[in-house]
């Protein structure tokens, strides 16, 4: 658990940043994730944070995705 | 009928076509060029997603075909995690109908890897598949090559090009569409047809009935069903680098220097202001005129009949019942014809997607979406075509919620009732010079039904629970123009499907309340009649005559039932400060709230109902019981305000929440709900006084 907290999750990401996804946290988000095209291994840039700081945006593979920063935080990112 | 999916189409023969792909990948605009107006809408038995069926006709060298072709709704897997994705996926494999003779996956040519997921699935059903590379006008700006005979050769199917917009590659698509196989090619090992069938519902309830504990199937299905796509996108990743030719960077610049105002702190929401007053505006005021020429070639109509038809029970039903009922439901058209225009230019420009993104955080906590806001903005104007607008709400909890709290906002119809109201118990008094008392008063009744939407939909998000798990990970699609002729159709669409679903509900009650009002206890109403003719004979001047019909309606009006019941409930609304002949004017406009005006004048034999200043005058006229007071004093219009402001009182909203929801037990809480809370308030409210 200790390892978990300490991991870079999506939503502490900055606008303009970028990172590979390594893993996910929360089974049936996971699968919904994949199918949007964030597969392990695959490069995402934080494009946009709505004004009430969430939700956030993400662009990848080549197009844009929205999620609340809830979600965002069941992706675990590369260090 | 024998639909074994190897079997090659027979010329001149009937296709079934299913439509499948992304949500955005341009399947309804594909959809539309194909059939243009020659569409069906029905539904789906058991869910609230709309079946959108069109027809094509065309030859091919000598052999007719006509296609019937379903515009499935928008998914991104044979895994459901939507209602809409679970029609989709039961279609597909015939579970409820013979599965379609050909399925066309629609793909975002400028998008291909993500979409190819879903078109990987369907070829693996072994059903005819034709893949379309949609807006390949945008491939081609961003300098993306597809490989088309190679994607043909690694797929195992049929594949072409389309631009719905200028209409190219549809031709090929038909002829493409009568030449559909069967791929050979298989995108998982061993996957068979069966498997599919594991994640639907149906399946679901029977495990759950089964084991009364479907915890480890799903999490072995889960298991399952992430392996499926790493191991599809795996493959898709191969056929992606062997096909696909796109610039190292990708240039999406456009789209994101306009997001950057349409999502900017201050901007954002300065635009979204001007965007919801542009809307509001236009169902308010614009749809004004075709409303006023239909209510008034309705009312011409109706003096026409009453004129001609020889007097008697069925002409005066087919005049103030079905005719009066029938203008009930037509002139909402205008309004629904204008907001459903707004909406899809919103929708499909992509602005739809920035609302809910820059409204989510701040909806959420009422338990609402971003996308709440158009309906219940809207909701100021008229709820009906609000709530036929939630369809854009994909996650159900929120869009019941918005569908349930959309009525509470003041809509046009509570306006007459608002004015006459407060204009019966305020003075015109200036405040601070500029400011008029009246209008601070109608100010804050938009205020209270705001409030109240507000509050009742938090206490909801608490009470609602719903299976299905909720999501925000949503797509936001690159700008685009909206294709006007699309919007079009959609439009047509949803006025056929008010008019032919809520319509029969809403005529259905015009006509009862018709009887109500127009018959009674037979004895004291022959009476009456008799009275009244007499006495008409005796009359020496128009005038007088007029005065006579007026006096002579009101006391009609008193011996009906409807006049009967509200009596009977006298002693039900007495603690809201209210008589019989306010419970009258409560079941006659019960209907729609805006004829609360019209009975009251007619109960006050007030000559001319059209203008509010003679029902007024009789108003204030009225006194108290043995006393000198006026009875419409401060205590009473201000309950019978709160009262409006908060009851149900229209039978055209109740029938949309029931056609949107398919629930008569959501339809009934709502009205249970809303009249409790209008009879508490008022109560509390004449009490204060």
């Amino acid at each position: 658990m200790l390892t978990l907290l300490k991991m870079k999750t999506l939503d502490q990401l900055k606008i303009g940043e970028s990172a590979v996804i390594k893993s996910f946290s929360q089974r049936d988000l996971a699968l919904k994730f994949m199918e949007m095209g964030c597969l392990p291994g695959e490069k995402i840039t934080l494009t946009n944070i709505a004004p009430m700081g969430d939700p956030i945006a993400i662009e990848v593979s080549g197009y844009q995705l929205s999620m609340r920063k809830k979600e965002a935080s069941t992706v675990l990112l590369e260090e | 009928m024998e639909t074994s999916p190897q079997k090659i189409i027979n010329s001149t023969s009937k296709i079934s076509v299913a439509l499948i792909g992304n949500p955005n990948s341009g399947k309804t605009t594909l959809f539309n060029a194909l059939t243009g107006l020659n569409q069906k809408t029905g539904n789906y038995p058991g869910v609230t997603v709309d079946k959108h069926l069109g027809f094509t006709k065309f030859k091919i060298s000598e052999n007719n075909y006509s296609l019937s072709i379903t515009d499935l709704p928008g998914a991104y897997s044979l895994y459901p995690k939507s209602i809409d994705e679970e029609v989709t996926c039961k279609v597909l494999l015939g579970i409820e109908n013979n599965p379609p003779n050909v399925a066309v996956v629609v793909t975002d040519a400028s998008n291909l890897k993500r979409h190819l997921l879903l078109a990987t699935q369907v070829i693996d059903l072994k059903i005819p598949t034709v893949l379309v590379l949609n807006m390949i006008d945008e491939a081609n700006a961003q300098e993306i090559k597809i490989d088309i005979e190679e994607l043909k050769r690694v797929l195992g199917i049929e594949v072409v090009s389309v631009n719905s917009r200028n209409k190219e590659g549809l031709e090929e698509l038909k002829n493409k569409i009568t030449l559909a196989n069967v791929s050979t090619n298989s995108f998982y090992e061993n996957i068979k047809l069966e498997t599919f069938k594991l994640g639907t519902s149906d399946f679901r309830k029977a495990i759950e009935n089964q084991f009364h504990n479907d915890k480890i199937y799903r999490h072995q299905l889960n298991k399952f069903e992430e392996a499926d796509s790493l191991y599809r996108f795996n493959v898709i990743n191969y056929i992606f680098a062997k096909t696909v030719k796109s610039p190292q960077h990708i240039t999406k610049s456009v789209s994101e220097k306009i997001d950057k105002i349409l999502t900017h702190p201050v901007f954002g929401y300065g635009i979204l202001f001007l965007v919801l007053l542009i809307v509001f505006q236009c169902i308010f005021f614009i749809a004004d005129y075709p409303m006023g020429w239909i209510e008034n070639s309705f009312s011409f109509f109706m003096q026409k009949a009453a004129a001609n038809l020889p007097a008697g029970q069925l002409s005066d039903l087919l005049v103030n019942g079905i005719l009066a009922g029938l203008s009930g439901i037509v002139v909402f058209i205008p309004q629904i014809a204008l907001l459903f225009f707004f909406i899809g230019l919103l929708e499909d420009s992509g602005y739809m997607a920035r609302v809910s993104f820059i409204m989510d955080k701040l909806f959420r906590r009422f338990g609402l979406n971003g996308k709440s806001v158009i309906p219940i903005v809207s909701g100021v104007a008229c709820a009906v075509p609000s709530i036929l607008g939630t369809r854009t709400i994909s996650n159900t909890k929120e869009r019941l919620i918005t569908i349930f709290v959309t009525p509470l906002m003041s809509c046009s119809a509570r306006l007459p009732v608002y004015t006459l109201l407060i204009s019966l118990m305020m003075p015109d008094k200036q405040i601070l010079g500029i400011f008029n008392l009246k209008g601070f008063a109608l100010m804050g009744m938009y205020l209270l039904g705001f409030a109240a939407t507000l509050i009742t939909a938090f206490i909801l998000k608490l009470i609602v629970k719903t299976k299905e798990k909720s999501y925000f990970i949503m797509e936001m699609p690159v700008y685009r123009t909206p294709q006007l002729k699309s919007i079009g159709i959609i439009v047509v669409n949803k006025i056929k499907i008010f008019l032919w679903e809520a319509g029969k509900i809403i005529l259905a009650i015009s006509i009862i309340l018709w009887y109500l009002s127009s018959h009674g206890p037979s004895k004291s109403f022959h009476i009456l009649e008799k009275n009244y003719t007499e006495q008409e004979t005796w009359a020496e001047s128009k005038a007088k005559r007029m005065e006579l019909r007026a006096i002579y309606e009101s006391h009609k009006l008193e011996a009906s039932y409807a006049g009967w019941l509200g009596k009977k409930m006298e002693p039900i609304i007495k603690p809201l400060g209210f008589d019989w002949k306010i419970g009258i004017a409560l079941i006659t406009s019960f209907a729609a709230r805006e004829v609360f005006v019209g009975t009251m004048a007619t109960i006050y034999s007030a000559n001319d109902k059209e203008s509010n200043k003679s029902v007024r005058e009789k108003l204030l006229k009225e006194k108290e019981n043995n006393s000198e007071k006026p009875k419409y004093n401060e205590a009473v219009c201000w309950s019978l305000l709160v009262f409006y402001a908060f009851a149900m009182q229209c039978m055209s909203t109740m029938a949309v929440v029931y056609r949107e929801t398919k629930s008569w037990k959501w339809m009934m809480s709502q009205l249970i709900y809303m009249s409790g809370l209008a009879y508490l308030s008022a109560f509390v409210t004449y009490n204060l006084f």
